[in-house]
């Protein structure tokens, strides 16, 4: 068990096309990696996802560290971006979607969750680490886990044990005959389906994500033999294209990822769901 | 170890079954930067935030306020300028007035002074025509009668004087020149 990235690549490094060697496809190994310290096995290891989580956090501290440690009311330019961004989350999603009143408790989380996960993403491309953490189901779960516990228990100090169950099961008298059944559908829905979706929904984009790019990362290399050049510069163009649109859909998740997490508490809030 | 070797041993984990340890490291590492941005950074540049909109509310407050006062010392020099402009007509048209009425009393007064002068000149003249002709009257009487007594040889002067009769005769000529002239008109 070594430490050597080398070691942890998910194919065969000399197997090429038209050499009689197989197309060693990505597979689930791709993310499964040998631990740095510990034993996979164990409940105890230290592995290449956890450090980017845990660079994650440096950075996104980091980041905020440098340009609102000590801000100024005219900015610099470090401030000005950290603002810009601080303000897209605030006003641009929970503003919008719980309104300034009721947000303005909500905006540290979101803003928390947006960066981490979005920076937590972005290993997806960043060199020697291109691995997006969160395509490791524990780190989306674990967020989505938060904001599930968030607003479970707003619904409940908000509406009463009745009002909660109400509020869950979409109650509604107008519905008549209907209404049994609506309120079962409402009650898996909202409480035993939401949290799997929301954290799957940033799982499996980035699980896909991570996916074709070893996958035309893989073949670039496989195809390089004989004729197959040709096909591997293709394959190669697009790791490129992938890579440029892996960058649009890690920030486009992270934004998903707060926006659900924003309209789940508002619905926790508000009178009637 | 090599992942070919890993495929023969062993079927790959769930990905959808979390492990604990990343599930743990997972919140840890979220807490920590939940923790730091909600108690330190986040509240900081909220402050700020607020200053910088007070004052740039405070600054169009001001601008606002400068723009009003502006406004209204605008108002206030129209205003007066119309006053003055009002003003000057209103002193123009007095002394239009004024002066017609000057030139129409010094006019009538040149008038006036015309006519006296006139008047006394007039006066003057009879005066004096009169007092010429009371002394030609006495001059005439006094040579007629030197006159008559030399030729008489004596003095005639008293009787003369008594009996007024170069004095009727002299207003008997006085007379009839003064008939002559009515109907000579």
């Amino acid at each position: 068990m070594s430490a050597d990235p080398t070691t942890v690549l998910a194919f065969e490094t000399d197997c090429h096309i038209f050499s009689g060697c197989g197309f060693p496809a990505p597979s689930l190994w791709s993310f499964i990696f040998e631990p740095i310290v510990g034993d996979r096995h164990s409940d105890f290891y230290f592995n290449k996802p956890m450090l980017l989580a845990l660079l994650s956090t440096v950075v996104v501290v980091g980041f905020f560290w440098m340009a609102f440690a000590k801000p100024k009311v005219v900015p610099g330019k470090l401030q000005m971006i950290g603002e810009a961004g601080y303000d897209f989350v605030r006003s641009g999603i929970v503003y919008q979607t719980m309104g300034k009143k009721d947000g303005e408790k909500y905006v540290p989380l979101m803003v928390s969750l947006f960066f981490f996960v979005w920076i937590m993403n972005l290993w997806s491309i960043v060199p020697l680490a291109q691995f997006p953490v969160t395509s490791i189901i524990a780190y989306p779960a674990a967020l989505a886990a938060i904001v599930y516990v968030l607003w479970v228990s707003l619904t409940f100090k908000k509406h009463g044990f009745v009002g909660f169950f109400k509020n869950v099961t979409g109650y509604d008298k107008s519905l008549g005959a209907v209404l049994p059944l609506a309120m079962t559908i409402e009650f898996f829905s909202n409480l035993l389906v939401r949290p799997f979706t929301h954290a799957v929904r940033l799982f499996a984009n980035m699980f896909a994500g991570h996916t074709l790019l070893v996958l035309f990362t893989i073949a670039s290399w496989y195809l390089l033999n004989g004729i197959g050049i040709a096909y591997a510069g293709v394959s190669f163009v697009m790791v490129l294209v992938m890579t440029v649109f892996e960058l649009f859909i890690q920030a486009v998740q992270a934004y998903v990822f707060v926006l659900l997490a924003c309209t789940y508490v508002q619905g926790a809030l508000a009178e009637h769901h | 170890m090599n992942v070919l070797v890993h495929l023969a041993a062993e079927e790959p984990q769930n990905p959808l079954i979390p492990p604990i340890p990343e599930l743990v490291i997972g919140l840890i590492a979220f807490a920590i930067v939940f923790g730091i941005l909600a108690k330190k950074l986040l509240p900081n540049i909220n402050k700020v935030l607020d200053e910088r909109r007070e004052a740039i509310e405070g600054g169009i407050e001001k601008a606002e306020a400068a723009q009003t006062e502006a406004q209204d010392v605008l108002e206030q020099y129209k205003a007066q300028l119309a006053e003055a402009r009002h003003e000057a007509a209103r002193l123009r048209q007095e002394a239009q007035e004024q002066g017609a009425a000057l030139i129409a009393e010094m006019r009538a007064e040149g008038q006036r002074q015309r006519e006296e002068i006139i008047a006394a000149g007039h006066a003057q003249i009879e005066a004096d025509r009169k007092q010429a002709a009371q002394a030609l009257r006495q001059d005439v009487g006094t040579l007629a009668t030197t006159l008559a007594g030399k030729l008489v040889g004596e003095s005639l002067e008293d009787h003369a004087r008594q009996s007024r009769v170069i004095d009727r005769f002299l207003d008997e000529l006085e007379s009839k020149a003064a008939t002559k002239a009515e109907a000579g008109r």
